[in-house]
């Protein structure tokens, strides 16, 4: 495969087509980026129980995250060790083994080879050494439930990998009872382009009104003076106090909480119009007087756009999760999440609070991202213009007066593309780097 | 503001008492023992579902509203085991405003993943009618293929559909609620924009 040269690819205020349009770079992709930095894999509320397990990919490698016995997690090759066929075929579930429909290899859920049916047939003992075991990704980690995996022996510790983008974290899971949140299925979409084409977007403020124009108007249909949802970008967004924090590795944050009114209640003012919002309310509030709108407000979406490079956005309650399929295909996952109220903080509020939250996480899916995911579509269609190849991120670049840069995390006003700069500069790095990936067999026992 | 009688403009009427109710009414209606094979039922129930297929495919979405009751359910589930749609995201589940909203984004002209708007052609068939314990409310189940194309793409979409309906006056019925159970629901799909 041909290397490239990433320093004329990527400058500053510019980046080459080729990185969306060409396929020996997606190659190189899903060893240097899906394989050699951290990824997020799954959460661990997709496999609350022993025994559980959960299907996601490492780029194109077909994963299965496990928990086992001992509620270690593990994160296995789905590829038989014979001929190299899917052992798990379902997308979730548990079970105490996989056994290959093939030609019946078994594995226990931590991976370990079980069983080699009609084993006399064989010179060798397979489970002498562990080189049947399934291949697992060589390090996995928890961050507050995300799971990441990485390949890369040499990657530092995913605390330190995730740096100040932890804080942000902390804040939007500190905000539910016990600081954690349960996923609940979700909005599932593709989209004929390159995966960075989203990442782009991810802490994008200059396309909203533009690209979400029709859901600004439908938002405010009833109520021009009372602006709900995205409206606040309508007036000019950068002198608002919204900002974008980068904070290395690739991993941004913009942070439209400043723009919130600092009272219970706050949040749920700002909502958009959703199924049973006007009913539930009413109950909630004949129910539990004035702790309704602490209710109310885990009810509705937090202002918070938190992006882990490179497949991890959390937006508002959803987790979303982008997946390459090719160098010109992306799915993206809209999971929903669930306040969990293991200690009935919520005095029994939960189930109302989660029906309502269900109906607030999928309007954007349905009226706002169809409408990005078609400028992405469109984007790719626009870089087969061979002749004409820069894509330019340079808003905000050369104005220091928009920028702030404090213990490394650089700052900048809602719409500057000064995030899309700056990961950039971190995908090169990771793309001129070369490290060793390895996987690991386990099987210590 | 709104209307607290109108549910174009509140949502009152989406309580939890509404969603056990459409679980229940969506579970267990396709008894074989309830199928209703009256003719003049069978009648109002095509004439619905061909009239409906049809404003969608052309686009007349304020006269496919009209169709749909006052308080009704727009629910398309994103699992195949139809979990509780308040325990779940859904692909999709709208009452009546959200209903409207999604006609008034359409005709915004800014809804990017519909401009153009998606070409479709529905074939509705294997429809059949269950009685319920209402004698005027009916389950409708049928099948459905509907083509897209959309953006230099034709491509399938197939499932059936579950309407309740009521029987408002001699004419015919109105929607109560429309479930459409989609093959591919809990799959990825490419602008899942369209009305189904
Ligand atoms: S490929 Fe799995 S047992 Fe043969
Ligand atoms: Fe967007």
């Amino acid at each position: 495969m041909p290397d490239f040269d990433f320093e004329a690819l990527i400058h500053e205020e510019k980046v080459h087509r080729s990185l969306y349009t060409d396929p020996d770079i997606f190659a190189l992709e899903l060893t240097r980026i899906f394989g050699a930095t951290w990824v997020y894999l799954a959460h661990e509320s997709q496999i609350p129980n022993p025994f559980d397990f959960f299907q996601t990919k490492l780029g194109l490698r077909p994963i299965i995250v496990t928990r086992d016995g001992d509620n270690q997690i593990h994160a296995l090759y789905n590829r038989c060790t014979h001929r190299g066929a899917t052992v798990c075929r379902q997308a979730k579930g548990s079970t105490r083994s996989f056994r290959c429909p093939y030609h019946g290899w078994s594995y226990s859920i931590a991976g370990d080879l079980a069983g080699v049916p009609w084993r006399e047939g064989y010179a060798r003992n397979h489970k002498e050494d562990n080189r049947f075991n399934l291949a697992r990704i060589s390090r996995v980690d928890s961050y507050r439930g995300f799971i990441f995996g990485t390949l890369n022996l040499e990657a530092a510790p995913l605390v330190q990998h995730l740096a100040g983008i932890r804080k942000p974290i902390d804040d939007w899971l500190d905000r539910h009872p016990g600081g954690k949140i349960a996923v609940c299925e979700a909005n599932r979409m593709k989209f004929k382009g390159n995966w960075k084409l989203a990442y782009d977007n991810s802490a994008d403020g200059y396309h909203v009104i533009f690209s979400h124009r029709s859901l600004l108007m439908m938002e405010n249909r009833f109520s021009p003076d009372d602006e709900k949802g995205m409206s606040f970008y309508k007036q000019h967004p950068d002198d608002g106090p919204i900002r974008v924090h980068y904070y290395g590795n690739g991993h941004h944050f913009k942070d439209k909480r400043p723009t919130l009114a600092n009272h219970p209640g706050a949040l749920w003012q700002i909502e958009g119009k959703h199924p049973g919002m006007e009913g539930y309310e009413a109950e909630l509030r004949e129910k539990y007087g004035k702790d309704a709108d602490y209710y109310l407000d885990l009810a509705a979406g937090i202002p918070m756009n938190i992006n882990v490079f490179p497949n991890l956005l959390i937006l508002g309650n959803h987790i979303q999760v982008l997946e390459p399929l090719s160098h010109t295909e992306t799915a993206t996952t809209w999971y929903g999440t669930a306040v969990v109220d293991e200690e009935n903080a919520l005095n029994g509020a939960v189930d109302a609070i989660n029906a309502l939250r269900m109906r607030t996480q999928e309007q954007f899916p349905l009226f706002g991202e169809v409408d990005d995911l078609t400028n992405f579509e469109e984007i790719q269609v626009g870089l087969g213009a061979e002749e004409d190849p820069w894509v330019y991120m340079d808003r905000g670049l050369g104005l220091p007066d928009r920028f702030t840069e404090q213990d490394g995390v650089i700052s900048g006003p809602a719409t500057d593309e000064v995030f899309m700069r700056e990961y950039m500069k971190h995908y090169k790095t990771l793309m001129m780097a070369n490290p060793t990936l390895s996987i690991s067999r386990g099987g210590e026992n | 503001m709104g209307d607290i009688q109108n549910p174009s403009e509140t949502s009152h009427y989406v309580t939890d008492a509404y969603y056990s109710d459409l679980m229940a009414a969506f579970t267990g209606w396709d008894d074989t023992d309830r199928l209703c094979l009256d003719p003049v039922v069978q009648g109002r129930a095509y004439a619905l579902l061909y009239q409906e297929a049809r404003y969608l495919d052309q686009g007349q979405f304020k006269k496919w509203l009209d169709l749909f009751a006052p308080q009704c359910a727009y629910w398309i589930p994103g699992t195949w085991n139809r979990g509780d749609p308040r325990r779940e995201i859904t692909f999709a589940f709208h009452d009546r405003r959200q209903l409207e909203d999604r006609v008034y984004r359409l005709e915004t002209g800014y809804a990017w993943s519909q401009q153009p708007a998606s070409r479709t052609s529905r074939l509705v068939s294997n429809i059949e009618i269950f009685r319920t314990d209402q004698a005027d409310v009916f389950m409708i189940r049928s099948n459905f293929h509907m083509t897209e194309f959309w953006n230099g793409e034709s491509r399938p979409w197939a499932g059936y559909t579950v309407h309740r309906v009521q029987q408002i006056d001699a004419a015919g019925f109105q929607i109560m609620a429309k479930q459409v159970n989609l093959l591919n629901c809990d799959q990825n799909i490419r602008n899942p924009s369209v009305t189904l």
